[in-house]
This record gives C-alpha cells, sequence and structure tokens, in this order.
C-alpha cells in the first residue's frame, strides 16, 4: 500500500516530549472530545502552538517522543488538531501503537536536519520517503511490517476490525 | 539456532509459534486491566468496532484508581459508566477505593508466572516482577482485546539486567531502578524488554522487583521480566488457585546488551527534576529545601515502604516544620495491613495527610496538588513538570526512606 500524501509545515519539538506535554491528563480529566482538546495542544511547551497550526503541519520530534502515560488523547487530540504525521527519531512504543491504531502516521527518521516551518511531503510511495522540499533532502523510513500497515491503510484499528473482525497476520 | 530469552518463550506460547526477537506475533491475552483514565476511550472504540459481547469478560479487570475519590461529576460519569459496562458483561471491576488497579492485578493473583498480562495503562509493566510478560497499551488495543481476546505484539529484544551482590543498609530498590534509569536513560531500553538475571535477584523480595519491573518503561522497556522462585510462589501462595509453570531463559539466549549492576556498591538515589533519567547520587543534592513529601502509588506504596519511611520518620523525630507528608496506599489490603500493625496510627501521629488507595497526587488528577515553587520529593515514577498537577512545581524521585529523610529536616539529605 502507499501512504496518503501529505505536505505541510514542520513544526519542531525536542527529546522525550511525554504525553502530558502533548496534552495534559487534568485537560483530559473534563473530556475526552479531541474537538475540545486541540485546543490545548503542547499548552506546557508553547502556549501559543494550539492557535498556530494550519492544516497539513507534521510534528518533527527528536528522540522518544510520546513517552510516559500510554493515554491514547495524546494521539487523538493530535489529529484533533488536523496534523496527520509524526516524524521522530524514535517513538515510546505505546504512543507509536496508539498512532497506527488511530490512523496518526509515525515516521521514524533522522530529524536532525529539519527545520521550524520547512515545507515537507509525507507519504506518497511505499516507503513513506519524506521529502523536505525547503533543503532538498529526502529522508527513508524504515518499512512497516504488514499488520501495521494494514491497520494504517484501514484507517485505524476501529476500521480494520470491522472489516477483518479479529487480528490478521 | 541460539536459545530464547523468557520473553521470547512467553510470546511463544501465547502465539503457538516459534517467536523470536523481531517477529510479529498474535497472541491471546491471559488478563487485560483497564483503568478509570483508558477504559472510558475503550468502550468508545469498543462500539465503533461493532462489539456487541466481550470474547473473553474472565480475562478482564477494570478498575476504578485515576479519580479516587471522583470529584467531579465528568469523573463520577466515567465511574457509572465502566460501573455499567461492567454489570453487563459480568467483568470483574474494582470499585473506587480498593487500590491501584496494577497492585490489585498482583494481590490478586491475576499475573502468574509465564502468562500474558497487559493493562491500558504504562505502569502495567510491574507485573513482570511476577515472571509475567507485562505491557502497557493504549484504549484501543485494550477495545480490540474486548472483542477478540487477542494482541499483537512484536517480539522484543532483549537486555540482560544481571544483579550481583546485595543492597547495603539505607539503600532500597528504589535506588536500584533509579541508578538502571540513570545508565539506561529514558529511552535506552525502547522496543526492547528488560531481562532481569543474577544472584542479587534471590535477595529482593518480590514487593522489591515490583518497583524494577515498575520503572522499566521509564527507561522505554516494553517490559521488565524476572525469573519466577520460592518467593514468587510464596508470594502467590493463598492469591490463586490456577496452576502456573514458571518461564525460564535458555542459557544460550541472544541478548543485545548485558547490564551489570553490583547492589553492594550502590548509594541512595534521586532523579532530579523534570527528567526520570536525570539520576545522581543523593548527596550531590543534600540541602535542597522540600515543602512537600508524597508516599505512595504502584512503585512506592506497599506496606514495606511505609514501614521504612515510618521507621525514618519516627527516628527522626517527626515532620519538619513547613513539610506536608501526603500518603496513599497502593491499596486496601496496604491500609489494612496498615491499621492492623499500627503504621497507620504512626502517620496519622506524624501529621500525615491520608489519600484513599489509588493513584492519588501522582499524576495531577486526583489527591494534593502542590503549589507553585514547591519541592516534592516522592516515592513515585514520573517527575514530568506538571505531572502532580502543577508545571511550577519541581518533583524529585527517590526510596521511601530517603522521602522521609526529606520530611523529617525539611530538606533532601541521607536518613540519619
Amino acid at each position: 500500500m502507499s501512504a496518503p500524501r501529505l505536505m505541510g509545515r514542520a513544526r519542531l519539538f525536542g527529546d522525550d516530549v511525554n504525553t502530558d506535554y502533548i496534552i495534559s491528563s487534568t485537560r483530559k480529566r473534563e473530556s475526552l472530545d479531541p474537538d475540545v482538546l486541540r485546543h490545548y495542544l503542547f499548552e506546557g511547551l508553547d502556549p501559543a502552538f494550539a492557535a498556530s497550526i494550519a492544516p497539513g503541519d507534521v510534528v518533527v520530534a527528536g528522540k522518544n517522543f510520546g513517552c510516559g502515560s500510554a493515554m491514547e488523547v495524546a494521539v487523538t487530540a493530535i489529529l484533533g488538531g488536523g496534523i496527520q504525521a509524526v516524524l521522530a527519531r524514535s517513538f515510546s512504543r505505546t504512543y507509536y501503537r496508539n498512532a497506527i491504531n488511530n490512523g496518526l502516521l509515525p515516521l521514524i527518521c533522522d530529524t536532525s536536519r529539519i527545520r521550524e516551518g520547512d515545507r515537507l511531503q509525507v507519504g506518497g510511495g511505499p516507503d513513506m520517503a519524506v521529502e523536505n522540499c525547503t533543503t532538498g533532502e529526502r529522508l527513508t523510513p524504515g518499512a512497516l511490517p504488514p499488520i501495521m500497515l494494514n491497520i494504517l491503510a484501514a484507517g485505524g484499528l476501529v476500521p480494520y476490525m470491522r472489516q477483518h473482525g479479529s487480528f490478521v497476520v | 539456532m541460539t536459545g530464547k530469552t523468557i520473553s521470547e518463550k512467553i510470546l511463544s506460547l501465547k502465539s503457538r509459534s516459534d517467536a523470536r526477537a523481531g517477529d510479529l506475533v498474535v497472541c491471546d491475552v491471559d488478563c487485560a486491566l483497564g483503568t478509570d483514565g483508558s477504559t472510558p476511550m475503550a468502550l468508545d472504540y469498543f462500539e465503533r468496532m461493532g462489539g456487541r459481547t466481550v470474547r473473553h469478560p474472565d480475562r478482564i479487570v477494570l478498575a476504578l484508581d485515576h479519580y479516587v475519590p471522583p470529584s467531579s461529576e465528568k469523573t463520577q460519569q466515567l465511574h457509572h459508566l465502566m460501573q455499567g459496562f461492567a454489570a453487563t458483561h459480568a467483568i470483574t471491576l474494582h470499585e473506587a477505593g480498593e487500590g491501584i488497579g496494577h497492585q490489585l492485578i498482583v494481590e490478586t493473583g491475576r499475573a502468574l508466572p509465564g502468562s500474558l498480562v497487559v493493562g491500558a495503562d504504562s505502569h502495567a509493566v510491574t507485573y513482570g516482577a511476577l515472571n509475567s510478560f507485562a505491557t502497557g497499551i493504549g484504549s484501543s488495543d485494550l477495545a480490540a482485546i474486548l472483542l477478540t481476546g487477542q494482541i499483537w505484539l512484536r517480539v522484543p529484544h532483549s537486555i540482560r539486567v544481571t544483579l550481583t551482590g546485595r543492597l547495603p543498609a539505607g539503600v532500597y530498590p528504589k535506588d536500584i531502578a533509579l541508578a538502571l534509569a540513570g545508565r539506561l536513560k529514558a529511552d535506552g531500553a525502547a522496543y526492547q524488554a528488560l531481562e532481569f538475571a543474577g544472584e542479587g535477584v534471590a535477595s529482593l523480595d518480590l514487593e522489591d522487583r515490583l518497583v524494577l519491573s515498575n520503572l522499566a518503561v521509564e527507561m522505554g522497556a516494553k517490559n521488565g521480566i524476572f525469573p519466577a522462585d520460592a518467593k514468587t510462589d510464596a508470594y502467590l501462595r493463598g492469591r490463586t488457585e490456577r496452576r502456573y509453570r514458571a518461564v525460564t531463559a535458555d542459557p544460550d539466549a541472544a541478548y543485545v546488551q548485558e547490564v551489570v549492576l553490583d547492589l553492594g556498591a550502590l548509594v541512595p538515589q534521586v532523579a532530579l527534576p523534570h527528567l526520570v533519567d536525570q539520576v545522581v547520587a543523593l548527596d550531590t543534592v543534600a540541602g535542597t529545601p522540600v515543602q512537600m513529601v508524597f508516599l505512595g502509588t504502584c512503585t512506592g506504596g506497599r506496606l514495606r515502604d511505609f514501614h521504612q519511611a515510618r521507621d525514618v520518620l519516627v527516628a527522626g523525630g517527626g515532620v519538619a516544620p513547613g513539610v506536608q507528608l501526603v500518603v496513599t496506599p497502593a491499596s486496601r489490603e496496604v491500609l489494612e495491613a496498615m491499621q492492623a500493625d499500627g503504621t497507620y496510627d504512626d502517620y496519622v501521629r506524624l501529621g500525615a495527610t491520608f489519600v484513599p488507595p489509588g493513584c492519588g497526587a501522582c499524576c495531577g488528577t486526583c489527591g494534593e496538588i502542590p503549589g507553585d515553587g514547591v519541592n516534592v520529593v516522592s516515592t513515585a515514577n514520573r517527575n514530568f513538570k506538571g505531572r502532580m498537577g502543577n508545571g511550577a512545581a519541581s518533583i524529585y524521585l527517590a526510596s521511601p526512606a530517603s522521602c522521609a529523610a526529606a520530611a523529617v529536616s525539611g530538606m533532601i539529605g541521607k536518613p540519619s
């Protein structure tokens, strides 16, 4: 399969961004609705971030993105904000799973040369390559195993389960 | 072909295949935990997946632990939602006040040697102490388990953590876990298993091993698994009727890394704000003023933790003026044991504030919230900015004894 092609700006974050920094668990206590939570995305790191998201924006981070709590709102709130892909040098495994299960594209690649605001083209081919249109650099994330690709292709675990009723390897 | 690690063996059993590190397998789940932090979303996913019946209701455990007591209508509604689902599908539900889900899984003998137990909460890794392959998942994965009884997993490569020697007096399992976090860093074991081994394992009681397994996720590990021994059997006696078979690693199993920790050489450790892997010897920050001390959580909320802290507090003459001492037993079993042996009364006399068994102040969802500029010393497992509900507070992580010493003197320092 090939992932849908995305085009947008790089929005930079650092290493070890935990899920509470993505969305505070005290916000989650009041609502689980991504449409509500999106207003508080990354509020502790950058209070102006949520209001500045433009369609197509891509979150770009360093190592261990999404560490800490396994709370899934840290994925659904990002999707609720209109962000469809996260590039990171590495992810915490629970964030990675949650991303796949909700159809948020988690791509592992060397993000060290991407700058804030760079124009990125993500996916569009079977290798999920990332094209940095600002610098001309091309990054190639590792291939995803079939079951993850199939869940992503279905649009997440909900449509996948509706189609298959069980896991198919 | 080399032999297998404990993780490879358990996932082979659960997937009925010859599973090797790197393989993707679909496994039958022996038990899955959902909390009030994760289950409401899982039920929404379950419904949208078309779920009507739960595949194996007897393998599901729900625990109301994150919002205890439920202090708003919203959190109360989440509890009602879960209570209704549990009643409809004949699922075991632990009510608010019974304790932290992870502690309850362990106490009720749900995590057995050789089993696969998952929890929709990152600290589900705790049950690795019982030789269970235990890992954290999200709400959507829990929904799929409700529907199918299964989960897909990538079989992790393992890091062997060999423990040698014995802990000196004044040094505790939390110090081992923090030292390991400082060494491996927050992503040092990402996508991998920690497999504990060595003669030092036998010197650790089951309660001690829970601390090490619990912290495994702070190094990015998928699970932190111990071999089972007589101490495991002794802990499980009376907690389960089920038969189990312990799983051992083959002598020629392949590991990606070997870490050796000499317990005898360890000194008290502390993780500095706001990262769990920013670990230093406690001495290096001695004198740091402290305004709040928190004893509790799935890391440090068990009976022996409260004993260790109490002994330091009593020997030191009580809590220093200006320090708030907050106590949250990990479960009602722990609370009752504290009441039975007088520990509870000791803490009451010491002026501690009690929060009912649950996640308490750890994640800022219930319990006491530290004020601006406050330094907290805590037995918990996370010290992220804002973790306890206030981004203007700073959290230090240490052993129960080191936390108690801070309460006695009003500053970080060794117990006298």
